[in-house]
């Protein structure tokens, strides 16, 4: 009977994109729900079909495959990256002195959220009541920025950049210090995880998707080809000439 | 801080119901959640000793999970969870050495390519 078995994989390994929704969402493969298959966990054939494949890798982001794996076990994998993995990022600010115009709470708030690179398996976690802070869990880092006028510009120009020296902090498109303020800040930087505060996961988003299949219910030719290729990324559909006719 | 006793919190309690076997256990795990809940479900369902695994979050405000097993022919439920519990780090520290190879592959060889 080869049509229902054919229905039974389907269940078992696809998930299907109908026009109102979603179908085979849960995975299905426990042991004694299909008489035929045995899908006792087995360690083995795991590793057999287990495979990793890096499409992409640079020094912020990554993609990978993952083939042979239950969606609910990638799912916690993405769920540790975003909140329990642990980073340095700034938890108290000490203000001496700031004149501008961003309000302290602003400015410790956003100063928090700013990557620290440094590698937090150096470092351990600090305890709930130590106020100080030692050499093994804080990094301190000071911001002392003082904006005056530049006495060399010309008469005329009104580009900021040439007018004050030191009139913008840190982030390339914040023009917030003006002549006379000044800014004096100590911060000390902890180790956390994502679950404390969103300041402390490690990565921007992680994410991930299943593997598409596309199948073409009916034969595609000539010009309709060439606009089908062209919605999708290069490489995922191939064109073919056969009887000088274009077909998918 | 007061003393040490009132802040350590159980990691993880039995709760049975009166005159029931051993084989129908709900565990509450503290300070879990959807993380290791689902994914150690799919590991406990794999089992085929296993006739019923579920895991729930008892109020979304307390990071603590209710997980339930109930094995056929009365085996004691601790069996099926102990087992899930070490396929789940088998797997994950099968995938862990899987990537690191790969990733250490890909580098080398974006390396040589240069």
């Amino acid at each position: 009977m080869a049509a229902p078995m054919r229905n039974v994989d389907e269940i078992r390994n696809r998930v299907i994109l109908g026009e109102f929704g979603v179908k085979n969402v849960h995975s299905t493969d426990f042991p004694g729900n299909y008489p035929e298959y045995d899908d006792t966990w087995n360690q083995k054939k795991f590793q057999k079909n287990f495979r990793i494949d890096i499409i992409q890798m640079d020094e912020n982001s990554m993609e990978f495959d993952m083939v042979g794996i239950d969606a609910a076990i990638a799912n916690a994998f993405r769920r540790i990256l975003l909140a329990e993995v642990p980073t340095m990022a700034v938890e108290k600010v000490f203000i001496y002195n700031n004149t501008s115009i961003i309000q302290d709470e602003i400015l410790a708030h956003r100063l928090g959220l700013i990557p620290i690179k440094a590698d937090p398996r150096l470092f351990e976690y600090r305890n709930a009541d130590d106020e100080e802070g030692t050499e093994i869990d804080t990094i301190q880092l000071q911001l002392k920025v003082k904006c005056t006028r530049n006495p060399r510009a010309s008469k005329d120009s009104s580009d900021p950049s040439e007018l004050y020296i030191n009139h913008m902090v840190y982030s390339r498109d914040m023009k917030w210090l003006r002549p006379g303020q000044e800014l004096d800040i100590v911060m000390h930087c902890v180790k956390g995880i994502g679950k404390d505060h969103a300041k402390f996961s490690p990565v921007a988003t992680a994410s991930y998707r299943l593997l598409p299949e596309i199948t073409l219910l009916q034969p595609v030719k000539g010009e309709m080809a060439e606009r089908l290729k062209r919605c999708f990324s290069p490489g995922v559909i191939e064109l073919e000439s056969i009887e000088g006719m274009i077909h998918v | 801080m007061a003393g040490t006793e009132e802040t350590r919190k159980p990691v993880l309690e039995m709760v049975q119901a009166e005159g029931t076997d051993e084989g129908c256990v709900t565990f509450v795990l503290h300070d879990e959640d959807h993380t290791l809940g689902n994914s150690l479900r799919y590991m406990v369902m794999k089992n085929p000793d296993v006739e019923f695994c579920g895991y729930s979050i008892t109020h979304p405000s307390e990071s603590k999970i209710n997980f339930r097993i109930q094995t056929r022919g009365g085996l004691p439920a601790v069996e099926p969870f102990r087992k899930g519990l070490n396929d789940l780090t088998e797997v994950c520290q099968y995938v862990l050495d899987t990537f690191e190879a790969r990733v250490k592959e890909f580098s080398d060889r974006e390396a040589a390519m240069d």
